[in-house]
Order: C-alpha cells, then sequence, then structure tokens
C-alpha cells in the first residue's frame, strides 16, 4: 500500500487515543494485511472475530492506516450485516427467513423462538445469554427450517428441536 | 486379522446439521477397527446423514442414520453391509444417482475433498494438463465451443467473456470466482466447493492461464463458513502439490488464488458489487458498460465466473468440447447441477443435461412434497425467480423455455411450496427482501420496495384494490425497466408472478 504524504495529518487524530490497547491491536492486525489489495473486509473480519465487534474507536484508527477517509471506513462497516456495532450475547442464534426455510414453517419458527426468548429479531436477552437475528439462507435449504447457532449450521428445525439445543446451549455456558 | 473396513460420513455442512460429526464419532467409538473417511456429500440430502460402508458389492449405503441409532446398526451388521431398514443398497445403483449426469459434481461424495490422491486417482488435473499443452486461444476457443453459459443465473457465454479479457491488452488481469451464493434454494456451489474443491481450483487455473491471469480471487459469502475452511485448506495443499503457485504442473505458468470471505450482503451476488466488496469498499453496484472484462477488479480486465461455471472447465478441457456440446438441448448445452429445496420429499442435488422438465424433476426424483399435501408453487432461479403454479410444472429445463414463459433457471435453484402457502405473503417478502438487501444505488430499486411493501400490503387490507392493482403493476413496470441491475430489476418477477397465478390470493379476503 502506497501511502500519500497528506495521511500523515489524520495520523494525529488517534495519537494517544483513549483505547490504547485497542489501537495498538487494530495497527497489528492491519499490518499483518499490508502486502494484500483491497484489505479492509478481511481486516473488519479480524477485528470482530478478536473483540466481537467492531468498536467507533477503530475508524480514525483504520482510516490513518489504510489512507482512507473516516466516512469511507464508517461506510464499509455499517453496509455490512456482519460486522457488529456492539458486542453480541453469549450464544448467536440465526434463523433462516429465506423462502426455502418459509416452505417449510421458518415464519412459525422465528414466532416461537421470539416467544420462548422474550427478544425479537434483532435483539440480545437481558441476561446477555441470546443473540437473535435473521439470516437469508445457509445454503441448507433441503433440510429446512434452518438455523446457525454460532458457527454451527442445523437442519430440519422443530420449535421443540430448537428449544432443546438452546437448553443444551445454556448448560454448556 | 482383516483390514479395517471403510466407512464414510459426509463432512459436507448439510449432513453436519443433522449430526454427521457425531455418527462419526458414535461408529469409531463402536468397537470395531475401522477406517472413517469424511466424503462430501452424495447430494441425497433426504438420506441424511448416509453412512457407506465399502462392501465387494460395492459402497452400501445406510440413511438417515440418527447418532442415537448408530450402536444398533452396527449390531445389526452395518459393517458387513448388513440388510436393515435403514439400509439403501449399493448407493452407486440408486436411480436417483444412476439417472444423473454427473460433471460438475462427478467427484462429490465419492471422494476425500482434501485428498489429492483420491483428486488424482478420479481424473483430477487432467483437464489442467491438456490446457497447458496447448495455447492460451486455443483453450478459450474449446470453451466457446463446448457451449457453456454462465451457471450464476445470466446464462452468459463463458467462452465470449473469457475472449474478452484474452483480447484486452495489460499486465494485470485477474480471475474472480462468485461464490457468494445467497439465493434461497441453492446450495450446490457450497456442495462443491465443500465436496470436490480441487475441481474449483484447476477450473480457475484454467481460466487463468487461457486469459493471460496470474492471479485469482473465490469471493464466499460468510454463511458458509466451511466452504471458507475448506476451499482455504485446498489451496494450501494445491500450493504444496505444485498445482498453484510460480510454475503450475511444471509448466512456468504462474497462477495463486485467494479466500476473500464476504460480510452478509445479498448484493455481492451481482458481479460489480462483488468486485466493490474484493477491493474492499460497500457492495454498491456499478453501472455497465464498462463490463468487468475490460475494467474488472481494480481497473483490470477480470473473468467473473459462478462456481459451476468454472467447476464445469476441467472436464470440458479433459474429455473435449463435442463431449459437452453433445449433452442439453437447443441453446443450453450441457449439465445444469439442480437443487430441489423447500418443501420436497427428496430434496438435494440433481445433476442432469438439459431438458428434462420441471415436474419430471419435482415429482419423480423429489417425490413431491414433504408434507405430502399438494403442490401449488414452485419458486425457480432464486428469490429473484418467478412462482410457477402447479399446472406449469410441465416445463423444460432450458434457459429459452423459462425465458419464453417469463421465468427464469437461474442457478438452478427450485423450491417447493405446498397448498398452505400465502402468495400474497410471498409477494410481499420479494419487495421486503429487496429493500432489506438493496445496495441503495438506484432509486427504482431503494424506494420502489420499499414502496412495493406499501402498495402490497394495502391491497391485503382491501383498501382500493383496482387503484393499487394497477399502481402495483407501474412500480413493477418502472423497477424491472429502471433499476441497474438485476436486484430491482427481478424483484417484479416473483412479484407479477404471484398476481398472475394466484390472484385471489391478493383480493379474495374481501
Amino acid at each position: 500500500m502506497v501511502r500519500i504524504a497528506g495521511a500523515a495529518r489524520w495520523e494525529v487524530v488517534v495519537v494517544g487515543g483513549p483505547n490504547t490497547s485497542m489501537t495498538d491491536r487494530v495497527r497489528a492486525l492491519v499490518a499483518a494485511h499490508r502486502g494484500d489489495r483491497g484489505a479492509l473486509l478481511p481486516i473488519l473480519h479480524r477485528i470482530q472475530a478478536e473483540f466481537g465487534y467492531v468498536d467507533q474507536e477503530v475508524v480514525p484508527v483504520l482510516a490513518a492506516e489504510l489512507n482512507l477517509s473516516r466516512a469511507d471506513v464508517h461506510g464499509v462497516i455499517t453496509f455490512y450485516t456482519d460486522f457488529r456495532s456492539e458486542p453480541a450475547g453469549r450464544v448467536v442464534v440465526k434463523l433462516c427467513r429465506a423462502e426455502a426455510c418459509q416452505s417449510v414453517g421458518a415464519e412459525q419458527l422465528v414466532a416461537h423462538a421470539e416467544q420462548a426468548l422474550g427478544i425479537k429479531l434483532g435483539q440480545t436477552t437481558p441476561d446477555g445469554s441470546v443473540t437473535l437475528e435473521q439470516v437469508f439462507c445457509l445454503g441448507n435449504c433441503a433440510l429446512g427450517p434452518a438455523a446457525q447457532i454460532d458457527e454451527r449450521v442445523v437442519g430440519r428445525l422443530s420449535p421443540s428441536r430448537l428449544d432443546a439445543l438452546l437448553a443444551a446451549e445454556a448448560r454448556m455456558a | 486379522m482383516t483390514a479395517p473396513v471403510t466407512v464414510y460420513v459426509p463432512c459436507d455442512s448439510a449432513a453436519l446439521s443433522v449430526g454427521a460429526d457425531l455418527v462419526a464419532a458414535e461408529l469409531e467409538a463402536a468397537g470395531r477397527p475401522i477406517r472413517v473417511v469424511r466424503n462430501g456429500s452424495r447430494g441425497m440430502l433426504w438420506l441424511e446423514p448416509l453412512v457407506e460402508v465399502v462392501t465387494d458389492r460395492g459402497r452400501i449405503g445406510y440413511g438417515p442414520v440418527e447418532p442415537e441409532r448408530v450402536g444398533d446398526l452396527v449390531a445389526a451388521g452395518l459393517l458387513d453391509g448388513a440388510d436393515h431398514e435403514l439400509c439403501q443398497g449399493v448407493v452407486d445403483q440408486l436411480p436417483w444417482l444412476a439417472d444423473q449426469t454427473r460433471i460438475c459434481f462427478a467427484r462429490v461424495g465419492i471422494t476425500d475433498p482434501l485428498s489429492p490422491e483420491d483428486y488424482l486417482a478420479h481424473g483430477g488435473m487432467a483437464g489442467l494438463r491438456r490446457a497447458l499443452a496447448r495455447s492460451g486461444g486455443d483453450v478459450v476457443a474449446e470453451v466457446t465451443e463446448s457451449g457453456l453459459r454462465g451457471r450464476g443465473g445470466a446464462g452468459f457465454p463463458a467462452g465470449i467473456k473469457w475472449k474478452t479479457v484474452a483480447d484486452t491488452p495489460g499486465p494485470d488481469k485477474f480471475v474472480c470466482c462468485n461464490a457468494d451464493e445467497g439465493d434461497s434454494g441453492t446450495f450446490a456451489d457450497r456442495m462443491l466447493m465443500e465436496g470436490d474443491p480441487f475441481t474449483l481450483v484447476e477450473g480457475m487455473t484454467i481460466a487463468g492461464y487461457a486469459v493471460g491471469a496470474q492471479e485469482g480471487y473465490i469471493y464466499i459469502r460468510s454463511e458458509y463458513p466451511d466452504a471458507v475452511r475448506t476451499m482455504r485448506k485446498a489451496i494450501e495443499i494445491a500450493r504444496a502439490q505444485g498445482w498453484l503457485g510460480g510454475d503450475v504442473l511444471g509448466s512456468g505458468v504462474r497462477f495463486d488464488l485467494h479466500v476473500r470471505v464476504g460480510a452478509g450482503a445479498y448484493i455481492c451476488g451481482e458481479e460489480t458489487a462483488m468486485l466493490e466488496s474484493l477491493e474492499g469498499k460497500r457492495g454498491m453496484v456499478r453501472a455497465k458498460p464498462p463490463i468487468p472484462a475490460i475494467t474488472g477488479l481494480f481497473g483490470k480486465p477480470t473473468v467473473v465466473n459462478n462456481v459451476l461455471t468454472l467447476a464445469s472447465v476441467p472436464a470440458i478441457l479433459a474429455d473435449g468440447a463435442p463431449a459437452y456440446q453433445a449433452l442439453g438441448v437447443e441453446r443450453s448445452r450441457g449439465t445444469q447441477v439442480f437443487q430441489l429445496a423447500g418443501n420436497i420429499a427428496r430434496g438435494g442435488v440433481f445433476e442432469t443435461a438439459f431438458g428434462l422438465s420441471l415436474r419430471d424433476l419435482v415429482e419423480r426424483y423429489g417425490g413431491a412434497t414433504r408434507t405430502g399435501r399438494p403442490i401449488r408453487a414452485v419458486q425457480v432461479g432464486g428469490p429473484l425467480g418467478a412462482y410457477v403454479p402447479e399446472s406449469g410444472l410441465d416445463l423444460p429445463l432450458e434457459y429459452e423455455a423459462f425465458a419464453s414463459a417469463g421465468a427464469m433457471l437461474g442457478h438452478g435453484g427450485i423450491v417447493v411450496f405446498d397448498d398452505t402457502v400465502d402468495m400474497a405473503a410471498m409477494a410481499r417478502f420479494a419487495m421486503e427482501f429487496c429493500a432489506e438487501e438493496s445496495c441503495g444505488k438506484c432509486t427504482p430499486c431503494r424506494v420502489g420496495a420499499v414502496r412495493g411493501v406499501e402498495v402490497i400490503d394495502r391491497i391485503v387490507a382491501g383498501e382500493d384494490p383496482d387503484g393499487n392493482l394497477a399502481l402495483l403493476g407501474d412500480l413493477c413496470e418502472l423497477m424491472t425497466d429502471g433499476s441497474l441491475c438485476a436486484m430491482g430489476g427481478l424483484t417484479p418477477m416473483p412479484v407479477r408472478s404471484a398476481l398472475l397465478h394466484f390472484p385471489d390470493d391478493f383480493t379474495a379476503r374481501h
């Protein structure tokens, strides 16, 4: 990545920022991708994998390191559903709401999950145990309704099977 | 002491979603020495987890095997291929598999996906070797002659795209594989990447050689973590084997691959949005022209093809264009990997030459609905594809026949609905999905989808139905004609087909 001289003035913004450890870590992640073209997405994935979310504080750091405007970085982070602005619950449950899963009862499953957990899609339970989200297609369309519990895809779900899986997660927590 | 029995348990994520890992663990703990091979899925997903045991008669299948039943099955003689209610017989001879023509999926489910020895033993690298023995121009000509069209949905002739890239001068060119398989009802890209990743590596390398590109990117959606892991491992292994790198198969040709992971944006399956995302930007659609073949990734000439398009290439080069061209009908040549999904008794992957009827596929092979209720509608080609009513199922599966019926084949996904489906709700969902996933660049899509939801709500509520139906018709026309890409341009397709075939669902309540 070629840096233009003007980039230096943006760096002033982040020096001595409130969270130096996160800043240093983000710089290290950027350095690891220095040779990659268009590396912002891989870097954001690594930030989220490490911290669980993409903090607002990383925006000026990334902007300075990658010679982008803060608006560009903010624009990318907010465009993609995957990047969270705050930490998720201990377990993230994504219920597929795409057509194939709808044909075998996905909407009923969503209603059941919302009622059982007492939250709506996109929310986290007050005790921070579960975040419930929608997803459009997990590529498990012949074995629906499907969901993703953390990174694990589960198929042939029914309300009772979902309850059992959630209970198992709660026991492991 | 006899040699341990070889047992296959798929590592495909559909099989994992119904407990394949637990099944493998139970089998290993069953007491007898066995060799467990984690293969891809055979694609008969209703039988997953499908356990196969190697016997003198061939590979005997058992499925669906629930983890709790492994102990009983072993006691009943599973490891000797004994009969059982879950025994499916010799897997290769099952009509569902025997009736297919597998070119893309020739190795999927048969081999260990990450074994280079398996890959070579089953014909791998024959296509690349033949390609490297010829000129790049000859390779492009062979692909053109095969009649291969883009399998991502648009059906553009692959050879013509490659020729444009090859003929565009420039030191830097790219090959990009679009593995952002976001359409509901499609999972063939995922199954290929998880079940036979080296085929994609080989196909992309052939493309790179043919057009003069030295670098390729595979853009995989983040919803497919298993495919990402398998592809990354496959690329490492391919480098170690000398299949990628500075001296591909000792030919002096340089080609290398990188995996990039999406971040939950359906629109990035649109090729120009995908290029933007690969460049580290928001996945905003680009206006065309310029086409990516001339001004693509980082402004360089770029081949953008779907996984299945690129995975068809090794076989075309290995067996020659005439063999591929001999399959199919009219201008749809070769095979298409159809995916039977949704409310279907026997769902999975069915690769066959173009021309079979939709009814044959859904009823004869798919066994109609899983619920046992009558079929009411079938959506073909993903969320932007038309709903075909039961009476229209005799349509032959080929690009032009679908186009003339106001539908599209797309990526070959077929989603079945039974008679409980509310088609007004599905039409509303099409608009809701478009509103959620629109990149926002053009107004017909960004605003039109939101208005579409509102208008459908008013129609269903009985509010001036005639006036609002006319308004919805106008809106659909505007979105079709005025949108920058297929997202806004094709969202009216499911909406209009639902209106055409199921008008009572919208208005009969009043």
